[in-house]
């Protein structure tokens, strides 16, 4: 969905907590209500530390009743943008976009294979929603660590049936998504939100079963790694500058807190404008990003800032400033 | 400006028969589309006439089987609307895309629904079978990109008094405008009945008859929310017992009208004349077709000087009113029905909720 987003005056109406560590925010939004598409997400302005910033969070349900609802889970090293949200009361002021949609969902097609992991539950599960009302063909697989983790996974059961199929890490419960790609009748689409792992999973099996390009849909933030968020250290020889990546700021923000000038768009690792040229590293670099392929994150030739870090350690690498 | 025009509805965009598999550009309600035949399946798609890219028309790239090509740099896009090409890349971005409208072909038409696709039945495509070219024969055409409101096209359609001022010589007739008329409506219709009696039967509808002596003559005019007209028209001799039910000596045609906003003042018609008399008389269709758009002298024709200018006076004294007659009943219930559903496509007033309880 294209265009300029607006920013509204919102009030927390009121928090449910789903599991131990995801949260539902009920957000009322001043002004006309913009009824949200199935995949949308709203931007909501944190403040990390004294910093201001912005978060992007999948809306969750129909939103009928003209609130918009989140789930937001407690991450321990996110970039602070779920502990903000968690430290929220309700009847908290806040400031929400209005939605935007970078994972529309495609009308008509003639099955639909949900595949969610863990709190990329929230679009798939309003996907789920309105497919199954539609009276689509679907099926939802729905991966987590443990069956406590599996939040609206009552709801999903009364809506869905035998349509979702939950797997459960810790019960053993084991993914074949080869298996699973290869039962969907042609034409059919794979739409995928969770974790790095489960995603490059699924394009792997996906490339694999030589179906086209265009009927995997996924959505990702760019906040999920390999490795745990750690601070690093980032050295541009070119400028004689050495800068401390702190645990909770991106490599983007923090080189251009520093003043470095970086270009970029999406912010998200999906368009790789902010590509830089890795130099050395001492470390290991967690590539978070979906634009570059498996075969040139493994060549470690470039990472992208926005998303991408080093699982602690330093990289040296190099900018277009030039005189 | 308020909003002229319901999205979520059916729209004709194009006869099934302009759709090859070539791309095809149409403006419907406001939206660049690029339309065209998928080789796969013969199916028509309807796709957002801009790149995800840089937003070059679509409409000006090229097809490579069933994908279609920007003109710019090469991304690829399926039927869905799904990019599947990127330049320079070895991934393709997974926010790329182009909306892809949901479209279906009936009646000899291709409809699209420019709103929310989730809403998109095609079992509420509107009626307008007498286009089929089955039991009902005619061939008609379109004006695309007739400068004015679609809602005026409706206006003149629902009342056909203007055609004895509009259309005299070949349907006007003083009759019309002292014969009763009645108008009725449901929740998504409107129609206008004028029944007149014992009448000399106008030029047009004599040759038609070819029958000397008085004729009745009806015009059932139906409305279907928010943009679909169809005309029952015809004449039979007086006294053969058409007014109750049996035309079987008369004369049947329908005026059909699909009337497309394109953007809030101009719109694309359609439009035939169909019949069920002397059904394999070619000549006879290319002679209607004549008598309505011809150079500028059909019928039709004359409608269109009328309705181009009217929204030029429309332009030019932005704040006048319209004033209405007894004539404009059958119009300001389709009007009224139009705002119905527009009304139903405006966002939630915002009240707070303090206020509220």
């Amino acid at each position: 969905m294209r265009g300029e987003v607006e920013w509204r005056s919102a009030r927390l109406r009121e928090t449910r907590d789903l599991t131990a560590d995801i949260r539902l925010f009920a957000l009322e939004a001043a002004g006309p209500f913009v009824p949200p598409a199935p995949g949308s997400h709203v931007q909501v302005a944190v403040t990390i530390g004294e910093r201001a910033d912005v978060r992007s969070y999948s809306i969750v349900g129909p939103c009928s009743d003209g609130l918009y609802r989140i789930a937001v889970k407690l991450l321990p090293d996110s970039r602070g943008g779920s502990a903000y949200m968690w430290g929220l009361k309700p009847g908290a002021n806040l400031s929400v976009s209005t939605p935007r949609n970078h994972f529309e969902l495609t009308r008509g097609r003639p099955h639909y294979l949900l595949l969610a992991g863990g709190i990329g539950i929230t679009p798939i599960y309003t996907m789920a929603l309105a497919l199954a009302e539609a009276g689509a063909d679907m099926r939802l697989l729905y991966g987590c660590r443990s069956a406590a983790d599996l939040a609206f996974g009552d709801e999903l059961r009364a809506r869905l049936g035998d349509r979702l199929r939950t797997v459960v890490d810790g019960s053993g419960e084991k993914l074949d998504l080869p298996a699973e790609i290869a039962r969907m009748p042609a034409g059919g689409e794979l739409l995928v939100c969770g974790p790095i792992g489960l995603l490059e999973a699924a394009k792997r099996a996906w490339a694999a079963s030589g179906r086209p390009v265009g009927e995997l849909r996924f959505e990702t933030f760019g906040s999920s790694g390999r490795y745990a968020s750690e601070p690093f250290t980032v050295s541009i020889p070119r400028l004689g500058r050495t800068i401390e990546v702190p645990r909770n700021r991106t490599m983007l923000d923090t080189l251009e807190a520093a003043g470095i000038e970086v270009v970029s768009d999406c912010r998200r690792g999906e368009c790789g404008l902010c590509a830089l040229r890795i130099l050395d590293t001492a470390g290991i670099v967690d590539h978070r990003d979906v634009f570059f392929s498996e075969a040139q994150k493994a060549s470690n030739a470039k990472l992208c800032a926005c998303v991408s870090r080093m699982a602690g350690g330093s990289i040296t690498v190099d900018v277009a400033a030039r005189g | 400006m308020d909003k002229r025009y319901p999205m979520n509805a059916w729209y004709a965009a194009a006869w099934g028969h302009e759709i090859r598999h070539e791309l095809a550009a149409r403006k419907i309600c406001g939206k660049g589309m690029v339309l065209y035949r998928r080789e796969a399946d013969g199916a028509v798609a309807a796709l957002e006439d801009a790149c995800w890219h840089r937003l070059l028309p679509l409409s000006l790239g090229w097809l490579k089987g069933d994908q279609v090509v920007c003109g710019y740099h090469g991304l690829q896009f399926n039927s869905a609307g799904r990019c599947t090409y990127m330049p320079a890349q070895e991934t393709i971005n997974p926010s790329a895309g182009v909306r892809a409208f949901p479209v279906a072909e009936r009646h000899r038409l291709v409809w699209v629904w420019p709103g929310d696709p989730a809403l998109a039945d095609p079992a509420t495509i509107p009626d307008f079978h007498w286009n089929d070219g089955t039991e009902w024969v005619g061939e008609g055409g379109t004006f695309y990109g007739l400068k004015c409101d679609y809602r005026l096209v409706i206006d003149n359609l629902m009342d056909l008094t203007h055609e004895t001022y509009v259309h005299a010589g070949s349907i006007g007739d003083e009759a019309i405008t002292s014969a009763p008329f009645d108008v009725t409506h449901s929740g998504t219709t409107a129609t206008v009945t004028r029944w007149m009696t014992d009448i000399e039967p106008p030029p047009f509808w004599a040759k038609q008859l070819g029958k000397p002596g008085h004729v009745d003559r009806w015009q059932i005019i139906s409305f279907q929310a928010p943009s679909i007209v169809v005309g029952d028209v015809g004449v039979a001799p007086s006294g053969s017992g058409a007014p109750d039910g049996d035309r079987s000596q008369g004369v049947n045609g329908a005026f059909l009208a699909a009337i497309t906003p394109e953007t809030d003042t101009t719109c694309h018609y359609f439009w035939n004349f169909a019949r069920t008399f002397r059904r394999d008389d070619e000549q006879l269709s290319r002679d209607l077709q004549t008598a309505h758009v011809n150079d500028g002298h059909g019928v039709y024709d004359q409608d269109h000087a009328v309705l181009e200018a009217q929204q030029r006076a429309i332009d030019a004294n932005p704040r006048a009113l319209f004033y209405n007659l007894n004539i404009d009943a059958g119009a300001l219930w389709a009007r009224r029905l139009i705002d119905r559903m527009l009304a139903a496509e405006a966002p939630a007033p915002f009240i707070p909720r303090e206020a509220a309880e």
